[in-house]
């Protein structure tokens, strides 16, 4: 994490515990001005209640929350700048689309004919201009989430919280307001983090990406760094799937699977020591190999899983120390090959794509 | 960030700044604690103590309580009491139970018509029963024969009378625990070749366990502290809220007054306990994703089930229909010509029409102040940040009143408020006091019906206009009143009706200039004008028929008018 003075938002050393419960411990974080930021992590996970302590809605234990340079630790929300939205809407039913919009303005006392506009404006950026006068339950799902987007985003807020905005849609409505969502959030260059515990959501929307687990942070990076580089087994298991087979590094950059040895980047984890090697199944390569001398391995199919775009192959010998890895082939290798279970192939496992962990 | 500022911010706890609407929250919430204090605990702890005073106002311990047990006079009508109260809830318990599963499980036709019969008590006064079974089985009674020489003033016209005006009460609360339940559950059981009998016996019962045993405690607790009927048609048989009523108005002992309130108060407080505990267990019964069920058409369980509803609603008629004649007929038994001479009240003592529109007044008064009190209660309650302390405590308080008699309850208001060393002592004999003490009566209800239309609406609601800048009284007014208005709508014509018709706590405080019309009734029945009561139990009735009306057709309007925005 760089920590330079052009953090917007930043987190220091932020516990919250309720009892005997620790739901956040010692989080530090910043946040760059404009950038789209996720908090991804299993349910209970405290990545909803490190947003409600940046809320302010409930407040950390100990711990310090800074905001463009001014300390919000102990600030009620309404002295707090924000807008958020949350997974149930929490639009006011029995006010119109253009009254929810306008609730905060007339908050701040504009003259109606500024907030009129503003309303306007608003309803313009989420495509609902016709919709104004309609209420809440008048209108679908992913529409009703986009009001609420407008609501929160109307007063010209410096930080945009989003609680999980997306789990209450339906899968279709869901991609389509992934990318709205994005869109809009570059056009008007508001910070924002978002709660979610879809790792596909997060991987498309955020800039970076904090994994959560057991109220601790386990990474933060950008999407393809959280992917290919995960830091920990946790992240590498949470996020996408992976292979993992025990070993024992024997020299640097090079490491032992059963009778296996595989080349591969160790990075400085010691010779002798018990190790994690972890691969993910579109990483290991059946085609366009014949150059390759070593990372190869003869495996049989066992099992093969169709997954429409792909098949996911169970793949097991007798020298990997594991029963079987699972391997991602493409629609067009398997009808190429005529691949079917029993066949036996070799296999590439590419250095650059072999992750070690210390065993766990 | 430099070490040092770590490791401060490791430590130091955070505290958080509250804002200044919290503030405004916060007095809000302790104002409304000052009320249910002076409107309900205070008094009940002066009470209290009370007993343990002789009249100078020495601590005596527990000599009143001694005195109490070692006088049969007294110390008999908790076996009196107990006795009314238990066979009144076998018998209404068992026509509940088959009026609410006739209503919710079966295809009996005219259903509409039986669900309103069942609820016409509580639109009349529960000393109407008791005057009407005078006309019915009295001694000039047109079907005094029916009760083969025992006499109606005693315990039998007191169950009697109790079961007409605690049957909806019953039929309220079973209904309710006969609608939630699982259609799949007896289709289960039909695939599995359960009779009706077995049926009946290994799913019904059991899924309406709670709600049985809930509504036999409020019965047996209504039935046990209850004072119009066993007042008009009691008699010789004496029971406990009678006594409290003799020691104070009759005797001006108002110790033993005292002793006999609290022995009334804790069988009821125990109750009332016991339920609040059952009620928790009968919401984990119903699942999310539970099939409603519908029933289907059965020829021979439809017509019995007809007949005894037919029988049950029978009863209730009669006893309005009694009290609706005799109100009219101008010399009973002797002259059964009709006028409405026994309407004009000035001619009788017991506050004429004055009472009359002074009730009504009360009503309005208690409906429109004690509707906005408890709904802004539940909801700093329910929707309040910080001062979780606080407001448990206020929920705490709130819930008492349900578990206070009537009777008790204006009795205390007497000890408290009629203290001229109190602050509130201005309030003794006014107006004020009959609405506060209606407010403090029936707070419960309201508050429960308030706190569940409030859990039903977003939590986020309050956080996002936070977040928006709006302060909470502005969301509360724009958005949680107008969402709300349906249960604050009911609350009001629940005080309203309660404020009408009752008697208990309100024969206590009424003064020459506060007459109530539902103390007339009991002052005319006292005596002997029987006709002119029947006359202004009836016009109470009217009244309480007529507002009924008027609420439900605001109501459809209200719902009309918010569809757009109601349906889900």
């Amino acid at each position: 994490m760089s920590v330079d003075g052009s953090a917007y938002l930043s987190i220091s050393n932020l516990s919250k515990s309720f009892g005997d419960f620790t739901a956040l411990s010692d989080i530090s974080l910043e946040v760059v001005e404009g950038e789209f930021l996720c908090f991804l992590g299993p349910s209970g996970c405290g990545k909803t209640t490190l947003l409600r302590a940046i809320a302010g809605l409930d407040l950390q234990s100990t711990g310090c929350v800074a905001q463009a340079g001014r300390d919000i630790s102990a600030l009620p929300p309404s002295e707090r700048d924000f807008g958020i939205v949350f997974q149930s809407y929490a639009l006011f039913p029995n006010l119109t689309v253009e009254q929810n919009v306008a609730y905060g303005l007339q908050s701040l006392r504009q003259p109606k004919a500024a907030v009129a506009a503003r309303v306007c404006e608003m309803l313009e950026l989420v495509s609902l201009t016709d919709q104004g006068d309609k209420f809440p339950a008048q209108l679908s799902g992913g529409q009703q989430q986009r009001v609420a987007l407008a609501r929160a985003m109307a007063t010209s807020p410096g930080l945009l919280l989003l609680d999980e905005p997306l789990s209450a849609l339906d899968a279709q409505v869901r991609v389509h307001l992934r990318s709205e969502i994005k869109a809009i959030q570059r056009k008007l260059g508001v910070t924002t983090i978002m709660v979610t515990h879809d790792q596909e959501e997060a991987l498309t929307m955020a800039d970076r990406i904090v994994v959560m687990n057991q109220g601790t942070i386990e990474q933060i990076g950008t999407p393809s760094e959280i992917y290919q580089r995960p830091a920990s087994v946790f992240v590498a298991n949470f996020i996408g799937t992976m292979n993992f087979m025990p070993g024992e590094v024997i020299e640097k950059d090079r490491v032992r699977l059963g009778d296996v040895v595989l080349t591969c980047r160790t990075n400085g984890h010691a010779a002798g020591r018990p190790v994690m090697v972890a691969i993910r199944p579109e990483d290991l390569n059946a085609q366009d190999i014949a150059g390759e001398t070593e990372n190869l391995i003869e495996l049989t199919i066992r099992d093969m899983e169709f997954l429409g775009s792909f098949y996911r192959a169970r793949l097991s010998g007798s020298d990997i120390a594991v029963d079987a890895v699972e391997a991602d082939f493409s629609m067009n290798l398997v009808r190429r090959k005529n691949l079917t279970i029993g066949d036996r192939l070799p296999v590439f496992l590419p250095p650059d794509h072999i992750l070690i962990y210390d065993e766990a | 960030m430099t070490s040092l500022s770590t490791d401060s911010a490791r430590s130091h706890r955070v505290k958080p700044k509250v804002a200044r609407e919290d503030w405004v929250m916060r007095g809000c919430l302790a104002l409304l604690a000052v009320f249910l204090l002076v409107a309900i605990l205070l008094p009940l702890y002066t009470m209290m103590s009370k007993s343990f005073e002789d009249s100078d106002g020495t601590f005596v311990g527990l000599a009143n309580y001694a005195l109490y047990f070692k006088t049969p006079a007294l110390s008999y009508s908790i076996v009196n009491s107990v006795q009314v109260a238990v066979i009144a809830t076998g018998i209404v318990l068992l026509a509940g139970f088959l009026y609410a599963y006739a209503l919710t499980r079966t295809c009996m036709p005219f259903k509409k018509i039986f669900r309103v019969i069942a609820f016409v008590p509580l639109l009349t006064p529960s000393l109407l029963g008791g005057i009407s079974l005078v006309y019915w089985f009295g001694k000039q009674g047109v079907a005094r024969d029916l009760l083969m020489g025992e006499s109606i003033y005693g315990p039998i016209g007191i169950v009697l009378g109790s079961c007409y005006w605690v049957f909806p009460h019953a039929v309220i609360i079973l209904i309710a625990a006969l609608s939630i339940t699982d259609a799949r559950l007896y289709e289960a059981a039909e695939s599995l070749k359960a009779g009706l009998l077995r049926t009946f016996l290994t799913v019904t019962l059991p899924g309406a366990k709670y709600g049985v045993i809930s509504a036999g405690f409020v019965i047996f607790t209504l039935v046990f502290t209850d004072f119009g009927v066993p007042k008009v048609i009691g008699g010789n048989y004496d029971v406990l809220a009678t006594d409290i009523y003799k020691q104070v108005v009759g005797q001006q002992n108002f110790e033993m007054g005292a002793v006999v309130s609290v022995v009334l108060l804790i069988p009821a407080a125990l109750a009332f306990s016991v339920d609040r505990l059952v009620q928790r267990k009968q919401v984990a019964l119903l699942s999310a994703r539970a099939v409603p069920l519908v029933p289907k058409p059965n020829p021979t369980v439809d017509l019995a089930m007809l007949a005894v509803c037919t029988a049950i609603a029978a009863c209730i008629v009669a006893m309005l229909g009694m009290a609706f004649y005799a109100s009219l007929v101008k010399f009973w038994p002797y002259d059964l010509s009709l006028s409405f001479k026994h309407y004009q009240f000035d001619r009788v003592d017991g506050g004429g029409w004055q009472a009359y529109f002074n009730s009504i007044r009360m009503a309005l008064y208690t409906g429109v102040a004690g509707t906005a009190i408890i709904f802004f209660g539940a909801y700093l309650v329910e929707k309040g940040r910080g001062l979780r302390i606080g407001r448990s405590v206020f929920q705490l308080l709130a819930m008492i009143p349900l578990a206070v008699p009537g009777m008790v309850l204006g009795l205390a208001y007497i000890f408290f408020f009629n203290n001229p060393i109190n602050p509130f002592n201005f309030l003794y004999g006014t107006m004020a006091i009959l609405v506060l003490s209606c407010i403090a009566h029936f707070y419960t209800v309201g508050h429960l019906t308030a706190s569940t239309a409030l859990k039903q609406l977003d939590p986020e609601f309050e956080a996002v206009s936070q977040s928006l800048k709006a302060p909470f009284y502005r969301t509360f007014a724009r958005v949680t009143v107008p969402v709300c208005m349906p249960a604050l709508l009911d609350i009001s014509i629940y005080l309203f009706l309660n404020a009408m018709t009752t008697v208990s706590a309100v024969v206590f405080l009424y003064s020459a200039d506060t007459s109530l019309a539902s103390v007339a009734v009991l002052n005319m029945d006292d005596a002997g004008d029987v006709a002119p009561a029947a006359a202004m139990a009836m016009m109470i009735a009217y009244t309480c028929f007529a507002v009924r009306l008027l609420h439900a057709g605001i109501s459809g309007w209200l719902t009309r008018s918010t569809q757009a925005w109601r349906k889900r």
